[in-house]
């Protein structure tokens, strides 16, 4: 039952992180249709940028966390203006070959400053182990759930309440529809990259309190691919989700079946849902009134 | 209110869409552009709404001017602010947001921090709409996806609204009852319109005056009184002839018979 609990607890704060990172991704696929091949990248950005903030600057972690937010809305921001605007009206294609190109990019730029060795990260949540109905986690894992929960929250109160959100819906609906009501396209692009920017780094801040800080950080960005799969590749609700099924049934399986299956299980159950659901567990459905 | 005046529009810089268009939109009044498909009706509209652009599409020639200020080259989102808004042909709802969202999505533009009495305004007109607020606009019925698109129209207030075919794909009935509700609109909140249809009697019926349109240039303009007298449009658009009798097309199908029966 311990283990149960251990397992649920650290499935769900993974899964959480995932979802956060997922969130961006569907974000941008929604308003513009990109994959965004850059996403783990903006995780790793996020981890070294608030690294060098509590190190190297000596930043208490809560300035730390709202300036690295603020690089992280402002790369969305510059990505927008200086890589995919020039872009627009190109085949999205050559603009899914962007993003890998500039993925290679920005670990090019982190590898150049940080280097390439792992670094121990100096913990900004107490990472004491506490005890929850018998089993031990530690306390930043349960801290980093708390936070990515609230922020997950927020974000789906946003999308679905207020008017920005809408909008943003809205383009990723009909992008001509939204511009002959004043919805600028232009505008609402920025606000997704930012936003994919800035969750993704709060995820690889969560991620690097709890095991440091590497270039294989960016890694973590790769999994994001069968949560948003097997959530709806257009799905808020679906990344949330399917991050935390990808978590938690990477840690049963990793806890219950042992090391190394818990790689291929969450695919093997991807592929089995795909089969049934194949635009994945929330996608939209093509809407066709007969 | 707005005057066009000798615009020319050019689409991937070789077609010649609107060849030296002028016309003129009275504050307060209904007026209607009708022509047959293909003659730049619609492409009028894009260039007036500033939606042109995305579709490569330029305004190269004349003059486009709201209340006295030249809006030629503004950008989408400025025209919908100075109280332009189109209703696009083909309703265009967002068909995975609610009805309510998609209201929403219409006042995107006005300042103010709550809509909820627009959105109870528009409800007001199209009562249909208030029962179906929570459901996913693309399950709606083609009447009421355009009753929509009106009605998210009216949540940015325009002082202009500009409505593309909005009679297209729908029953007859449901027809006169959007065009009664146009009407309104017009009385109630003082909204100019300008109308695009194909469907001539319907929009002679409600028009104030009315412009007609083919290959790119107004042919003929006038009030739907006078409009309705005249041979051309009683021949070509009203399906008319000279008598006031319904056209017979019996010859035509003697001909294809007989000839049927020669072979």
């Amino acid at each position: 039952m311990e283990l149960f609990i251990q397992l649920t607890l650290t499935g769900l704060t993974s899964g959480a992180i995932l979802a956060l990172a997922a969130l961006g991704f569907v974000l941008i696929y929604k308003s513009s249709d990109v994959i965004n091949f850059a996403q783990g990248e903006f995780l790793l950005i996020g981890a070294y940028v608030i690294f060098a903030m509590l190190t190297q600057a000596g930043l208490h972690w809560t300035f730390g966390l709202v300036l690295t937010i603020a690089v992280a809305v402002g790369l969305g921001v510059m990505v927008e203006r200086l890589v995919l605007r020039p872009m627009i009206g190109e085949p999205i294609i050559s603009v899914i070959m962007v993003t890998i190109g500039l993925s290679s990019l920005l670990k090019a730029i982190v590898s150049t400053i940080w280097g390439n060795t792992p670094q121990a990260f100096p913990p900004f949540i107490p990472s004491e182990p506490v005890n929850i109905l018998g089993a031990t986690v530690g306390q930043d894992r349960l801290w980093a759930l708390v936070i990515a929960a609230v922020l997950l929250g927020g974000f789906n109160l946003f999308f679905r309440r207020s008017r920005e959100g809408i909008a943003m819906r809205a383009v990723a609906d009909d992008q001509q529809a939204a511009l002959s009501m004043g919805i600028s396209v232009k505008r609402i692009f920025a606000w997704a990259w930012s936003i994919a920017a800035a969750t993704a780094a709060i995820g690889g801040a969560l991620v690097a309190n709890i095991v440091g800080v590497g270039p294989e950080l960016s890694h973590f960005g790769l999994r994001v691919f069968p949560v948003v799969i097997l959530g709806g590749l257009d799905s808020i609700p679906g990344a949330i989700v399917g991050g935390l099924i990808i978590g938690l049934l990477e840690q049963y399986t990793g806890g219950y079946l042992g090391q190394g299956l818990n790689q291929v299980l969450p695919f093997v159950v991807l592929i089995v849902i795909l089969m049934f659901r194949p635009y994945g567990l929330f996608g939209q459905e093509i809407i066709e009134r007969v | 209110m707005l005057t066009l005046n000798n615009i020319e529009v050019i689409y991937n810089d070789v077609i010649l869409v609107l060849k030296g268009m002028s016309m003129q939109v009275p504050e307060g009044k209904i007026v209607g552009l009708l022509g047959s498909n293909g003659a730049g009706k619609s492409t009028t509209l894009k260039a007036i709404s500033g939606l042109l652009k995305p579709e490569d599409g330029e305004v190269t020639d004349g003059s486009i001017e709201f209340i006295g200020q030249n809006i030629h080259n503004s950008d989408a989102d400025d025209i919908v602010r100075k109280g332009i808004f189109q209703v696009m042909e083909g309703r265009r709802v967002f068909e995975h947001l609610t009805v309510e969202e998609n209201l929403i999505a219409g006042g995107y533009t006005r300042r103010e921090m709550s809509l909820s009495h627009d959105v109870d305004m528009v409800y007001g007109y199209f009562p249909r709409l208030k029962e179906r607020r929570n459901q996913t606009a693309g399950y709606l019925s083609g009447g009421e996806q355009q009753m929509l698109a009106i009605g998210r129209a009216l949540m940015a207030k325009p002082r202009l609204m500009m409505l593309d075919e909005p009679s297209l794909g729908l029953a007859p009935l449901l027809v006169r009852e959007i065009f009664e509700i146009i009407k309104r609109i017009n009385q109630e909140q003082k909204t100019t319109i300008l109308l695009v249809e194909q469907n001539a009697n319907l929009a002679l019926s409600v028009a104030d005056y009315a412009y007609i349109m083919e290959s790119g240039r107004i042919v003929l303009e006038g009030h739907p009184a006078d409009l309705r007298e005249n041979a051309d449009v009683r021949e070509f658009y009203l399906g008319l002839t000279e008598v006031g009798s319904r056209k017979s097309y019996r010859e035509v199908k003697h001909y294809k018979r007989r000839k049927r029966w020669l072979s």
